[in-house]
């Protein structure tokens, strides 16, 4: 069995969000840069729970970015994976990036491919379906449990107002949140046996794209609190009918 | 070359963010001047012919009760029939749980641009660009869709539905050779609640209510206010409350009319999943508390004693 996770690098969840050059880029200044969370809380740490019940699993890491993201590589070599490959692009569109996963996971003949349930950064939420289509597998979006038999994999997903679960053959690609793993953090051990793991960098492959980032803007920012005094909780009440016009 | 929606349905009727999908997809082909057309896969018990009331004057039904929905191959199959039948340019989805899987794979199969969590129109002053949301709500960007074709998934509450009058005409549709890749083995539903991704009105709490017992009086107040509830993460992480309410950066992302957030710090991550909110209400017994600082509207003081005037103000005000 042999699983290839996603990771991508993101902006640390505290960040301060600010662009730069005419709004057209995002200003990296003083940013802490993580896994996406869910890539390494769901979708990484799920892999390493199957290869520490069936130690014959292996488990790549893909990254499509440049020598930048290195350092978050090791990091998630360091929870657990066995090896990873850098496609060497700071390319953005999905439709490129899921072409050059789609082409790695064909050569690498993986029986699972897993991603996070979207970036934090993008939030597309596009790119696991994407490389599915492109290896004609089955895909499952938002799948909060995961379970490996011999010949196919026993999945939960959300829906809305419930939950579905589902036996689907490999291979498959499937996107992960919340429930699909316990999150943990690397040890020592890890994080020394992460320096001499594999990293292979790869050139990316030509690919259309699709899409490209014209600018960023930033919502407007609230006028300011209304305050109402905690003994008279009705004037609130009498605000949000009147002036906010919400109940 | 018309504009295709993707139109889901519970069991009974048409959702309402497809209603929403449908209203964006209604004034985006009149920009273009071309047609929308509905798109509806499996048996429902709405009439389908009533989406004239929101503009539609094709609905496409493939009434087949074969189709697993749940797979996303065949969904993505079956949409991409259609588009080629209706020689479609443009599909428009509500960004649900379903479009999470299909709108991607009908992206490949049609080289078309995607572009998720999409708030507005396209402009098309330079080009076809789309404002979505990014950084988890903190952000907005207008992607450049470079396709002939190109597929728009809107966000929940982001498009006001748009009433028209007429009747729509229903043409019954057949998709050829649709695989199935999937077995669905069991579904358990929670019945009864109010979906929050697509409720108007969400009642929130967090770790200041001290404990699952306490949250009758959010569940009283949601009720009479017709919302949704909703928690932040600590919450759902000691499992005081069920999972799929845990709202902000890595729950679900919302954006309600209303947003009342009881015993919320409003921390970063959790502002992220819910500052689209159009009024946002805290209360919170600290002053210092970060969530005053994006509220519209807030109470300083202890919510065991707040909210219950508030619940009897509501009934006050719907007698
Ligand atoms: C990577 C990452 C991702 C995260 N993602 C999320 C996310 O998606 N969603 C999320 O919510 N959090 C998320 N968090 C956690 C977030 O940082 C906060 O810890 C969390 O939101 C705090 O929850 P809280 O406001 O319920 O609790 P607290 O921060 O403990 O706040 C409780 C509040 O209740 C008030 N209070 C106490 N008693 C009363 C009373 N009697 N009446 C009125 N008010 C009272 C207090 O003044 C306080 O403001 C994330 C954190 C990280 C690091």
């Amino acid at each position: 069995m042999k699983i290839l996770v996603c990771i991508s690098r993101t902006p640390d969840t505290t960040a301060k969000i600010a662009f730069t050059d005419n709004n057209t880029k995002f200003a990296t200044d003083g940013v802490q840069w993580i896994i996406n969370p869910y890539d390494e809380w769901y979708a990484l740490v799920r892999a390493i729970e199957l290869k520490e019940k069936d130690a014959s699993i292996g488990i790549h890491l893909i990254t499509i970015g440049g020598a930048e993201t290195e350092p978050i590589i090791r990091k998630a070599l360091a929870l657990g994976g066995d090896e990873a490959i850098r496609v060497n692009s700071t390319e953005e569109d999905p439709y490129f990036i899921a072409n050059q996963i789609a082409v790695v996971a064909k050569e690498g003949a993986y029986d699972l491919i897993l991603t996070g349930k979207e970036t934090i950064d993008h939030n597309g939420s596009s790119i696991g379906a994407m490389v599915a289509e492109l290896l004609d597998t089955p895909f499952i979006s938002l799948a909060t449990k995961l379970d490996i038999e011999p010949t196919q994999a026993v999945v939960t997903r959300e829906i809305e107002g419930g939950e579905e679960e589902a036996e689907i053959n490999f291979p498959l690609v499937l996107s992960c949140q919340k429930g699909m793993a316990e999150a943990r953090i690397p040890n020592m051990r890890g994080i020394m046996a992460a320096r001499t793991k594999p990293l292979a960098v790869k050139e990316p492959l030509a690919s259309e794209k699709l899409t490209s980032t014209k600018a960023f803007v930033l919502p407007p920012a609230k006028s300011g609190v209304k305050l109402i005094p905690a003994e008279t909780p009705e004037l609130l009440v009498q605000l949000l009918r009147e002036e906010a016009k919400v109940i | 070359m018309p504009v295709i929606i993707f139109t889901e349905h519970s069991e009974e009727k048409i959702k309402k963010s497809s209603l929403e999908a449908i209203s964006y997809g209604v004034a985006l082909a009149g920009k273009l001047n071309t047609d929308a057309i509905a798109f509806v896969v499996g048996p429902t018990a709405a009439t389908l012919s009533e989406l004239g009331d929101f503009g539609i004057k094709k609905v496409v039904h493939a009434n087949d009760s074969s189709i697993v929905t749940s797979d996303t191959k065949s969904m993505a199959a079956i949409i991409a029939q259609a588009v080629e039948a209706y020689q479609a340019d443009i599909v428009v989805f509500s960004n649900t749980l379903t479009a999470k899987g299909v709108a991607p794979r009908l992206s490949v199969r049609m080289k078309a641009g995607l572009v998720t969590g999409a708030v507005a129109l396209p402009d098309l002053t330079d080009g076809f660009s789309v404002r979505k949301t990014v950084f988890s709500g903190k952000a907005f960007a207008d992607i450049q869709i470079l396709s002939a074709k190109k597929i728009i998934s809107l966000n929940q509450n982001a498009f006001e539905i748009i009433k028209s009058t007429g009747k729509a005409e229903v043409i019954p549709f057949t998709a050829a050779n649709i695989p199935n890749s999937i077995k669905i083995k069991k579904i358990n539903r929670v019945a009864g609640e109010i979906s929050l991704a697509e409720a108007d009105k969400v009642v929130s709490a967090g770790r200041g209510l001290k404990g699952p017992e306490n949250w009758g009086m959010v569940e009283e107040l949601a009720k009479l206010l017709g919302a949704a509830t909703a928690c932040s993460r600590p919450v759902a992480d000691s499992n005081w409350r069920p999972h799929h309410e845990h709202v902000g950066q890595t729950g679900l992302s919302i954006a309600p009319d209303l947003y009342i957030a009881i015993g919320i710090s409003g921390a970063i991550q959790h502002l992220a999943g819910v500052n689209r909110s159009k009024t946002i209400v805290v209360i919170n017994k600290d002053p210092e508390a970060p969530f005053f600082k994006s509220a519209d509207y807030g109470i300083v003081g202890d919510a065991f004693e707040v909210v219950p005037k508030i619940i009897e103000a509501v009934k006050q005000l719907k007698k």
